[in-house]
C-alpha cells in the first residue's frame, strides 16, 4: 500500500515539474505557486503535501473556484530562504502563478513574506510559527494560517497559571522558534503569577542536544515546573534521559505542540503522562468536520493524519475561500478578498483577521497520557484563535503600518 | 557533591559515544587519507540497521548484544563494499579530493535512508534494564550510561590490542606512518585498505547501534555526528586512537560544565575549544606533523590559458550577457546564482590552489560579506554601490586578521581552523538576535530601483563576478601570484630568496576573503535578505565541492565546477523528487570519470594526477 501512495506521489511530483504541460492548460487554471522544505523537513512536509492533496482534490471535484480549476505548483527549497525567494520568483514570473503559499521553517516563511512584498504578490504561510511574519515584520500581502508561538503560549497559559508550581525551568532549542517562546511564556507568567520565578534556562542547538548533562542541569535547580519547547528527535532523547533520571517525578510540565501525532507518537511507550500540551487529538475528535476529514485522509492515503495534514488541508481550503471571495486574482482584490474571509476546517470554522492577517485557526489544549503503550491527549478542549490574541493596539503597535 | 559527581559520570558516557564515532574516523584517516565525509552516514545507517534487527529481538541484555554485533558486521560489511567499489579507484586522486566522492555518497544515503525507512523519528521500546538506575549520592543516574562509559576504554583497549599486538596493526601502522615505503616492501594495500576502512565502518555502526536506546534513528544523525566527529579527531591529532579519546573526554567535560554555567554556548563549544587547542598544539593533542604538501599533493604551475580556451571563455561570456534579451526569467535567476557562485568559488581556489591552504570554513567571508552589506544598508542606510564596496573591505579585513593568526597551520589543520571560525561567525550571526535578527536574518536589502528588474540586476551582478574573477586571475600571474605559488611550491626557497612567506600568505587570505565577501553581498541584494544559512557549514562544502569538481589544477576549475554544480543541482532540484540521491550519484561518477576534476580532464593531465 505504501508503494501505490509513492507511485502517486512520484506522478503527481513528475505532473507538477512539468511547466509545459502546465502553461498548454491555458489561463482558466487557477495556480498557486507552492514552496516548502520537502526534503529537508520530512516528517513534516509529506503528511502535509497528502493534506493538500485531498483538498486540491475536493476543491476540483466541487468544480474549481471562481470556475477555474485549481492547480498547485510545488517546489523543494531544501531548508534554504534563498532558495525559496529563487523558486518563488520562478512561479510567479514563468509559471504564472496566482499567488504564493507554504513554508515551514520561520526564516523561509519570512523570506517569501519580504518576496511577496517587494514583487507585489499574494502569499499565505501555512505553518512557519515566528510572530514577526505578521506583527514587526508583517506586511499587507502575508497572510499566515497557524496559531502563531504567541497564540500557543497564550492557549498553555490559561491552563498553566493555574498550576501551583512557583519555581519554573525552561529548555527550549537555541533558534528564533524557541527563544520566542520562552520570552513569552516569561512575559505572560510574569503578569499572571507575579510569585514565579524562572530558575534556570536550558538552550541546547537544534538536534545536537546533549541530553544527559541538559536533564541533570534542570534538575539541579530543582524546579516545580519545567516548560519545554523541545521537538522531534531531540525530544525523544530529551524524554527518555528525564524519565530515567526521574525529572518529571512531582513536577508540573508545560509542552509546546508535543499533543501532536508527529511528535506525541515517536515516543511511543515513554510518552510522559500529564503534561499540559498543545496538540491535535485527531482519533478523539468526533466532530463532523474532523471525522470526514480523517476519513477521506485515510481513503485516499492508508494512513491517519498528522497535524501537518491538517495544515496542507486547511491552507488550501483558506485559500480557495480567500479567492472566491476576492473574486479576482489581482493583488488588491486579493488582500480585500481574503482580509475576513471565513473558511472551514476539521477544527471548525476560521478566518483571516483583517488587523493583522493572522488566521482564527486555534489548536487542542489538553494533557498527555498513555492508553495501550501509546501517548495520547485527554481532557482536551478546542482553544479558538481569537480568544488569545493580544489587544489590537498591541498589534497595531508592533506591526509596521 | 552528587551533582558534580553525576556530572562527571554523565561527561564520561558522552565522551564514549563521541570516541565511538571519531575512532572510526581517526582510524580510516590515519591509514587512506581519506577525509571521510560519510563517516555520518555510516554512524546514521548503524543506528537505523539497529533498529531494523533489534526490533525482531527479544529485549534481554544478551539479545541486544547480538544485535548490536550484528549491526557492526553489517557496516563493517558496507563500509568494505564502499571502499571496493568506490575509494579504491580513487586514491591516486589529489587527496582531499576523496572528500567529494564521500560526499555524493552522503547525499545518496540520506534519499536512500528516507526511501526505506521513511520520514518519521524510529525509536526503540526500552526494557526495564534499560530504563534502570542507580543512586549515588542522592542522585539518579542511567545503568545505560554506566555501560556506555565502559564502551569507551572498552573500544580503546580492543584497538590498541589489535593495532599493537597482530601482524595487521603493524602494517596498520606502518601505513599510517608511510604509505610509500609499506608499499615498496610487498604489502598487499588493497587488502589493508579495505580492512581499515570496514574496521572504520564497524566502528561508526557500533556508534549508532548503541546511541539507539537514548534516543531516535533519525535523518539529522548524519550532519549532526561528522563535524563533531571531525573536531574530535582534529583536537586528538590525526589517525591518533588514544588522542581520540582524550579530546573526546576534553569536549565532554568542558560541555558538561558549559552547559550549566552557560547553556548558549553549546553552539560553538567544540569549536571554540579546537581552535584553542589548534593555537597552542597546531597537531593536535596527541598528533604527529603532516606534510604541508600531503593535503593537495605537489601541483604542477599554473600556465597562462591556451588561445582556444580564452575564446571559449569570450564566447561563454558573451553568451551570458546576452542571456536577458531571450531567457526567460528563471534563467537568469539561475545566471545570478551562478555568477556568484563563480566568483565564490574563483575566491576559494585562490586560497586552495595557488595559495595552497585548503579551506573548509569559506562560508565565513561570504557571511561577513553579507551581513556587511545588509547591515550598511539597513543600518547605516548606505546606497548600495557603498554597501557593494563595504562588504568586501569588511570580509577583507577580518580575513587578514584572521590569516595573520592562521598562517603558521598547514593542510588539514588550517582547513579545520577556518571551519571553526566560519562556525564561529554563524554563532554570532544566530545568536545576535538585536543586530542581525538571528536565525529570522535581514530582510528587504532590495537593489535600488535604476537596477530592480532581473535583467538590470543580473548584467551588474554579472559585470561584478566576472570582474572579480578576472582580476584574482589577473594576481594570480602578476609578481605576487607568483610569490604565492613559490610559497606554497617551496617555502624554503622562497624563505632564503627573501620572500616574507607569512605576510604574503596573509595578503592571499585576505584577497581571497575580500572577493567570497564581494560574492556575499551580490548574493544578499539579489536575495534581499541574509540568513545565517549562508555562513552555514553546507554552504562552505558548496564551495568545495565546486572547486574540487572542476579541478584545483587550473584557473578554469573553479568556474566550470561552479557552473556545473550550479547547474546540476538547480536541474535537479525541479527534476526529482529524488535529486539528493541523484545529484550524490554524478558527484560520484564525475569523480571516477574525472579523477582531476572536470578543466583537468579537459586539460588532458588527468593521467598524471
Amino acid at each position: 500500500m505504501t508503494v501505490t501512495r509513492r507511485a502517486l506521489l512520484a506522478g503527481t511530483a513528475a505532473t507538477l515539474a512539468a511547466p509545459a504541460l502546465v502553461r498548454a492548460q491555458g489561463s482558466g487554471v487557477l495556480r498557486v505557486g507552492e514552496v516548502n522544505s520537502y526534503t529537508a523537513q520530512p516528517a513534516f512536509t509529506l503528511p502535509y503535501r497528502n493534506g493538500w492533496q485531498l483538498a486540491v482534490a475536493q476543491v476540483n471535484a466541487a468544480g474549481g473556484v471562481l470556475g477555474r480549476k485549481l492547480e498547485v505548483l510545488s517546489r523543494d527549497d531544501a531548508g534554504q530562504p534563498q532558495n525559496a525567494t529563487r523558486l518563488a520568483g520562478e512561479l510567479l514570473g514563468d509559471n504564472h502563478a496566482d499567488l504564493l503559499a507554504g513554508g515551514f521553517l520561520s526564516n523561509v516563511g519570512l523570506a517569501l513574506s519580504d518576496y511577496a512584498l517587494q514583487n507585489k504578490a499574494l502569499y499565505v504561510a501555512g505553518e512557519p510559527l515566528a510572530d514577526a511574519l505578521v506583527w514587526e515584520k508583517g506586511n499587507p500581502n502575508t497572510f499566515r494560517l497557524r496559531p502563531d508561538t504567541y497564540m500557543q503560549v497564550a492557549m498553555l497559559m490559561q491552563e498553566a497559571a493555574k498550576l501551583p508550581a512557583k519555581r519554573w525551568v525552561t529548555v527550549a532549542p537555541n533558534y528564533e522558534y524557541g527563544q520566542s517562546c520562552v520570552k513569552w511564556f516569561k512575559q505572560m507568567m510574569a503578569k499572571v503569577r507575579p510569585d514565579v520565578t524562572v530558575v534556570a534556562e536550558q538552550w541546547p542547538a537544534l538536534g545536537k542536544l546533549d541530553a544527559g548533562p541538559t536533564v541533570a542541569a534542570l534538575e539541579q535547580a530543582k524546579p516545580e515546573g519545567i516548560f519545554n519547547v523541545l521537538f522531534g528527535g531531540d525530544l525523544t532523547a530529551f524524554v527518555r534521559a528525564a524519565n530515567t533520571r526521574g525529572l518529571f517525578e512531582g513536577r508540573s510540565v508545560v509542552s509546546v505542540l508535543t499533543g501532536e501525532p508527529e511528535y506525541l507518537d515517536p515516543l511511543g511507550d515513554e510518552a510522559p503522562e500529564g503534561w499540559l500540551v498543545t496538540g491535535y487529538p485527531w482519533d478523539q475528535l468526533k466532530t463532523p468536520d474532523n471525522t470526514k476529514f480523517v476519513e477521506d485522509y485515510r481513503a485516499m492515503f492508508k494512513e491517519p493524519p498528522r497535524m501537518g495534514s491538517v495544515v496542507g488541508y486547511t491552507l488550501i481550503h483558506a485559500i480557495v475561500a480567500g479567492v472566491a471571495r476576492a473574486g479576482a486574482t489581482d493583488l488588491p482584490a486579493l488582500i480585500k478578498g481574503f482580509a475576513g474571509a471565513q473558511f472551514d476546517t476539521p477544527f471548525g470554522s476560521a478566518n483571516f483577521r483583517s488587523i493583522d492577517h493572522q488566521s482564527t485557526l486555534g489548536a487542542f489544549v489538553g494533557s498527555t497520557a498513555l492508553v495501550g503503550g501509546k501517548g495520547a491527549m485527554k481532557d482536551w478542549h478546542y482553544v479558538d484563535g481569537a480568544t488569545v490574541m493580544p489587544t489590537d493596539d498591541f498589534v497595531r503597535n508592533v506591526r509596521p503600518a | 557533591m552528587g551533582f558534580l559527581l553525576s556530572q562527571a559520570l554523565t561527561a564520561l558516557a558522552s565522551a564514549s559515544s563521541l570516541f565511538l564515532v571519531a575512532a572510526g574516523l581517526t582510524v580510516i584517516f590515519g591509514v587512506t587519507r581519506v577525509v571521510n565525509f560519510a563517516h555520518g552516514s555510516l554512524t546514521m545507517l548503524g543506528a537505523y540497521v539497529a533498529w531494523t534487527i533489534l526490533r525482531h529481538l527479544p529485549r534481554d541484555p544478551a539479545s541486544f548484544c547480538l544485535g548490536v554485533l550484528a549491526t557492526t558486521l553489517a557496516l563493517a560489511a558496507l563500509g568494505a563494499l564502499l571502499e571496493m567499489t568506490l575509494l579504491r579507484r580513487i586514491y591516486r586522486a589529489p587527496e582531499l579530493f576523496q572528500l567529494l566522492a564521500t560526499f555524493g555518497v552522503v547525499l545518496m544515503v540520506q534519499d536512500a535512508t528516507l526511501h526505506i525507512w521513511g520520514p518519521d523519528d524510529l525509536s526503540l521500546p526500552r526494557p526495564p534494564w534499560m530504563r534502570g538506575f542507580v543512586t549515588l549520592l542522592d542522585q539518579r543516574f542511567p545503568q545505560y550510561d554506566l555501560y556506555l562509559i565502559a564502551a569507551g576504554p572498552v573500544v580503546l583497549a580492543l584497538l590498541w590490542l589489535v593495532l599493537n599486538r597482530t601482524r595487521w596493526g603493524r602494517l596498520v601502522r606502518a601505513a599510517t606512518q608511510d604509505r610509500e615505503m609499506v608499499a615498496c616492501l610487498g604489502v598487499d594495500q588493497r587488502v589493508l585498505f579495505t580492512t581499515v576502512f570496514a574496521l572504520g565502518s564497524a566502528l561508526a555502526g557500533l556508534a549508532g547501534a548503541l546511541a539507539l536506546p537514548d534516543g531516535s534513528a533519525n535523518l539529522g544523525i548524519d550532519l549532526s555526528v561528522v563535524t563533531e566527529a571531525f573536531v574530535v579527531v582534529v583536537i586528538g591529532g590525526l589517525g591518533s586512537v588514544p588522542g581520540a579519546y582524550l579530546a573526546s573526554l576534553l569536549i565532554a567535560g568542558l560541555q558538561a560544565v558549559g552547559i550549566v554555567v552557560l547553556p548558549k554556548i553549546t553552539l560553538v563549544l567544540v569549536f571554540l575549544v579546537m581552535a584553542a587547542v589548534l593555537t597552542v598544539r597546531p597537531n593536535g593533542l596527541l598528533g604527529r606533523p603532516v606534510a604541508a604538501a600531503a593535503v593537495l599533493g605537489a601541483q604542477p604551475p599554473v600556465r597562462p590559458s591556451s588561445p582556444a580556451l580564452r575564446w571559449v571563455g569570450v564566447v561563454l561570456l558573451l553568451l551570458f550577457v546576452l542571456a536577458p534579451l531571450v531567457a526567460p526569467s528563471w534563467i537568469l535567476a539561475i545566471g545570478t546564482e551562478a555568477a556568484v557562485a563563480v566568483l565564490f568559488a574563483a575566491s576559494l581556489h585562490f586560497m586552495m590552489g595557488p595559495g595552497g591552504m585548503p579551506s573548509f570554513g569559506h562560508a565565513a567571508w561570504f557571511g561577513i560579506g553579507a551581513y556587511a552589506a545588509a547591515l550598511s544598508a539597513t543600518v547605516l542606510a548606505a546606497p548600495m554601490p557603498l554597501a557593494l564596496l563595504l562588504a568586501p573591505v569588511a570580509a577583507g579585513v577580518i580575513a587578514g586578521a584572521f590569516g595573520a593568526v592562521v598562517v603558521r597551520l598547514s593542510g588539514i589543520y588550517l582547513a579545520m581552523l577556518t571551519l571553526a571560525f566560519a562556525q564561529i561567525v554563524w554563532a554570532i550571526a544566530f545568536q545576535s538576535v538585536g543586530l542581525t535578527g538571528g536565525d529570522n536574518g535581514i530582510l528587504g536589502v532590495w537593489p535600488p530601483g535604476w537596477v530592480a528588474s532581473p535583467a538590470r540586476f543580473y548584467w551588474l551582478t554579472l559585470a561584478l563576478c566576472a570582474g572579480g574573477t578576472l582580476l584574482l586571475r589577473r594576481v594570480l600571474y602578476a609578481p605576487l601570484g607568483y610569490a604565492i605559488r613559490a610559497t606554497r611550491d617551496a617555502p624554503a626557497r622562497a624563505d632564503a630568496i627573501g620572500l616574507p612567506s607569512n605576510a604574503i600568505r596573509v595578503v592571499a587570505v585576505t584577497v581571497s576573503g575580500a572577493a567570497a565577501g564581494l560574492a556575499g553581498a551580490i548574493f544578499t541584494f539579489a536575495h534581499g535578505s541574509a540568513f545565517p544559512t549562508y555562513v552555514s557549514i553546507p554552504r562552505s562544502v558548496d564551495a568545495l565541492l565546486m572547486v574540487l569538481l572542476g579541478g584545483v589544477g587550473t584557473m578554469t576549475g573553479p568556474i566550470i565546477g561552479a557552473l556545473a554544480y550550479t547547474g546540476l543541482s538547480d536541474l535537479l532540484l525541479r527534476a526529482t523528487e529524488l535529486w539528493r540521491f541523484v545529484l550524490g550519484a554524478a558527484i560520484v561518477a564525475l569523480v571516477l570519470l574525472f579523477p582531476a576534476g572536470l578543466a583537468g580532464a579537459f586539460a588532458g593531465r588527468h593521467g598524471d594526477a
